[in-house]
């Protein structure tokens, strides 16, 4: 009875305490400049993995953490000095709720959006007034812009997305929308447009395959080009910000992903535009300068 | 003498041991009081935020039709209204307790009074099994089978409260069922004898005393039910559109209030409005939640078999 009793005490410790002791073991090291930890946008996410594992690699013993939550939480997350980086797809000023004096933006990747139509509406192009008014609901079929016959079916991304941000900016110049479904990832909205007649959507380029139709918005294509030249203009920087200048491994982190190595690389197999291919640059009012 | 006067003055060591195990059940239940108590006062802290310091009238908030908390509305306040999310929340609920109801009697019925053995072999293991499917797995198979079923059906998108009913249902099945099965079970077995005695059929029996007997306790697996359709976030999400709209009609996109948070929370940064009326809305389910807990209570305690 005793010994059971003791065997059971004694497990009990053995179990919490390599509870404990391996939380110990894998606890987060930021502090002691072994890794960092950077959160936020997700369309961001798969890159910083991607260059995370080979700064790893490349660095015994550091280690990238890298987590999504969206832009919002990236945003939110730097403010407070959580995490070393936080990601955004959106300037910080654009964000609600951020003071963005004190955050340093790095831009390491440009990502060009695009809307996408189900294939059988048999579009392939339409003019900034007509993506309007069919967001806005004042089309309700695709036959009054010259399609087939179905009704015409919005999704849209999460309220606060950075490429719903960015699509309803540069698409749609700010135009006011009508409440529509709304989905929080990118593959589950492509997946959507192409099993659903008469769906229209918006991703990045990276994610539309040859399972939804692109459109082009008037007569411009949507090409990595075009966005380069700004003549495809819903595009947007991908922002890695940090509070105050980075410094230890996140500095060295966020060169290594402005480096060229990464930049002619990584960058462009994932879909993502180069910050050094791009002929314009945008500031966060909008203006475009073009770069010499 | 001592020795014996001693020894019946100490705590002997079943008493001390009777001590020890109050004390630790003790402190397990203060913890978990604790726990609960630190969720509601976050929650509420947070969900009142809107209210205290963003100045949003709860009556705009709770009957408003339009949802976009980043834009200003027509009396320059933000427009936070969650009437949408508590119809659909509401309705969805309802909706897959009224069609899981009379599939969980006639199984909890069969697997209990009509073939017993046949029975707890094969149902029971069932619907154990349906408790144990992850919800996202629900949400998966409810995207790629269950909306494209109601699209071409009925149409419009597939998207909506159909939808929504129609993979709830499967998810509060198997809990309304088990639950309901339990009740049959403990209805006393001389009420059957004696119902038999009198010369009532087997349907009789069934019908007229042992559901009647067990109703508190069907009522009771039934508002379970409904909490856990209330509450659950992910499958829903997942074929209910998201759309903040009022439902025209059953097929027509719409939202919960578990639909819109999830999909909200990573996009709006703490502190912030937008924020804090997602805060809100949790608020609003926690009391819907305690609310079922209540009605829970106060059916088990009228409805004890006298």
């Amino acid at each position: 009875m005793n010994k059971r009793r003791i065997a059971g005490v004694a497990l009990f410790l053995i179990a919490v305490g390599g509870l404990l002791g391996l939380g110990y073991q894998t606890r987060n090291r930021s502090s002691a400049g072994g890794s960092i930890t950077t959160v936020g946008s997700t369309a961001l996410q798969p890159l910083v993995e991607a260059a995370g594992e080979q700064f790893s690699g490349d660095h015994l013993g550091v280690f990238i953490n890298v987590q999504g939550g969206g832009s919002g939480t990236g945003l939110s997350q730097i403010q407070e000095g959580a995490v070393a980086i936080g990601n955004s797809d959106v300037f910080a000023e654009e964000q609600s709720g951020i003071h963005s004096h004190n955050l340093v933006d790095h831009r390491v990747a440009v990502v060009g959006i695009v809307p996408i139509i189900n294939k059988e509406v048999g579009l392939k192009t339409l003019t900034t007034a007509q993506l309007q008014k069919v967001f806005d609901g004042t089309y309700t079929n695709w036959r009054e812009l010259g399609g087939k016959n179905v009704p015409i079916t919005i999704v849209n991304r999460a309220q606060g997305s950075g490429t719903r941000a960015t699509f309803e900016k540069w698409a749609l110049r700010g135009h006011h929308v009508k409440t529509a479904q709304e989905q929080d990832s990118s593959g589950m909205v492509r997946s959507i447009v192409s099993t659903t007649p008469g769906a229209i959507s918006y991703v990045a380029f990276s994610y539309a395959n040859k399972t939804v139709q692109k459109v082009a918005i008037n007569g411009v294509t949507p090409t990595n080009q075009n966005v380069t030249s700004n003549k495809w203009q819903v595009w947007s920087y991908e922002h890695m910000y940090t509070n105050g200048r980075p410094k230890g491994v996140a500095k060295s982190f966020l060169n290594y992903i402005e480096s060229p190595k990464i930049q002619s690389t990584l960058v462009r197999q994932l879909g993502y535009i180069s910050i050094s291919q791009m002929h314009v640059e945008r500031d966060v009012k909008g203006r475009v300068t073009v770069i010499r | 003498m001592d020795k014996i006067k001693e020894k019946l003055q100490q705590t002997s060591q079943a008493t001390r041991s009777e001590r020890r195990g109050r004390f630790i059940s003790f402190l397990a239940l203060i913890l978990i009081l604790v726990v609960v108590i630190a969720i509601f006062w976050f929650v509420a802290a947070k969900g009142l935020a809107t209210f205290f310091q963003n100045h949003i009238n709860v009556w705009d908030f709770l009957s408003g039709k339009t949802w976009d908390p980043s834009v200003k509305g027509a009396n320059g306040k933000p427009e936070v209204g969650a009437l949408p999310m508590i119809v659909g929340s509401f309705l969805i609920t309802l909706l897959s307790a009224l069609v899981a109801t009379p599939f969980a009697i006639g199984t909890a019925v069969f697997m209990n009074e009509i073939a017993p053995r046949n029975g707890a072999k094969i149902l029971q293991p069932v619907t154990e099994l349906l408790v144990g499917i992850p919800s996202v797995v629900y949400g998966f198979i409810g995207l790629s089978v269950v909306v494209p079923f109601v699209r071409h059906v009925f149409g419009g998108s597939g998207f909506g409260i159909l939808s929504g009913t129609f993979v709830l249902f499967v998810m509060i099945l198997p809990t309304v069922t088990s639950m309901t099965a339990d009740t049959l079970k403990s209805v006393p077995r001389y009420y059957r004898e004696a119902s038999l005695a009198l010369g009532a059929t087997r349907w009789q029996t069934i019908h007229k005393v042992v559901l009647r007997a067990a109703t508190p306790g069907i009522l009771t697996a039934i508002v379970f039910g409904m909490a856990r359709a209330f509450g659950e976030a992910l499958a829903v999400q997942m074929v209910v559109g998201n759309a903040t709209l009022l439902p025209h009609n059953l097929v027509s996109p719409s939202s919960t209030l578990t639909s819109v948070l999830t999909e909200g929370i990573g996009n709006t940064v703490m502190g912030s409005l937008q924020n804090n009326a997602l805060w809100s809305l949790a608020l609003v389910l926690l009391t819907m939640s305690l609310f079922f807990n209540v009605i829970i209570r106060i059916i088990g305690r009228k409805g004890e078999l006298r």
